[in-house]
């Protein structure tokens, strides 16, 4: 006799719980690497190459300093995601949560410089 | 809920080598996320570079000589390589999530394009750049 229904037993296996709106963002954010990537690999690409004093003049700039923020804002946060679906899928249990918070630390990081460096030279 | 069997289902197992041969649908899938990965480290060089370049000369000249010299040519233009291979495999699966070009030529042709796609665009960067 099995006294559950089958919607009952159904409920809470193979629930997408927060992973649809994660994969809506993560679709999101590939359209707009599509536009973004191309900006700053050649505004960024643009900047490499200067004495120190050229590289902060080039970065005062509002255009590539707003194109290499946004960049490595959007940036991070999308290759964060694909590296945190890579740990997922190879680094199980305890490991595995370390290993997750660890890329995002990284990840946080290295925006946190990031924008700090650009602060710092546009202004 | 005596009958319900929870935390002991099976898992999918690791597909490719025992059960699936390697063909290029599967290869440029893989190559996205390596690709990614890639890419996040490179950014690890970015970072240091422009924070090197708001901190000090000392700092500046150590990181912008290492990017700079031919071996830091090298890793930027595969950094390049790899950004550029990410963002069009990105988008394929943006299409697919559409709904569209499932056939299994289409799909072997986007993975051709983005490995082309890639190469030409990483090529006119380092020639721009």
């Amino acid at each position: 006799m099995r006294y559950l229904t089958d919607r009952k037993r159904a409920v809470g296996l193979g629930s997408a719980r927060t992973g649809t709106q994660t994969h809506w963002q993560f679709t999101v954010r590939s359209i707009v690497m599509v536009v973004l990537v191309p900006l700053f690999v050649f505004t960024f690409g643009a900047g490499l190459g200067g004495t120190r004093e050229e590289v902060l003049a080039y970065f005062s700039q509002p255009f590539p300093a707003i194109v290499t923020g946004l960049a490595l804002v959007v940036g991070l946060v999308q290759l964060m995601y694909e590296a945190l679906e890579a740990v997922e899928d190879y680094v199980h249990g305890i490991p595995g949560e370390l290993a997750r918070v660890a890329v995002k630390a990284l990840s946080y990081t290295l925006i946190a410089v990031s924008l700090f460096a650009l602060v710092k030279i546009a202004l | 809920m005596a009958d319900v069997n929870r935390g002991q289902r099976p898992l999918s197992p690791f597909m490719i080598g025992p059960y699936y041969r390697p063909q290029l649908t599967s290869m440029s899938s893989i190559m996205v996320r390596i690709s990614g990965i890639v890419s996040l480290g490179a950014a690890v060089l970015l970072v240091w570079w422009l924070l090197a370049a708001a901190t000090s000369d000392g700092a500046f000249a150590f990181i912008d000589g290492l990017l700079r010299s031919w071996f830091g040519d090298l890793v930027l233009f595969f950094a390049t390589w790899a950004l550029w291979y990410h963002t069009l495999g990105r988008l394929r699966h943006v299409i697919w999530d559409f709904g569209y070009c499932f056939k299994v030529e289409t799909a072997e042709k986007l993975g051709i394009g983005m490995f082309v796609g890639a190469t030409v665009l990483a090529i006119l960067t380092a020639i721009v750049v």
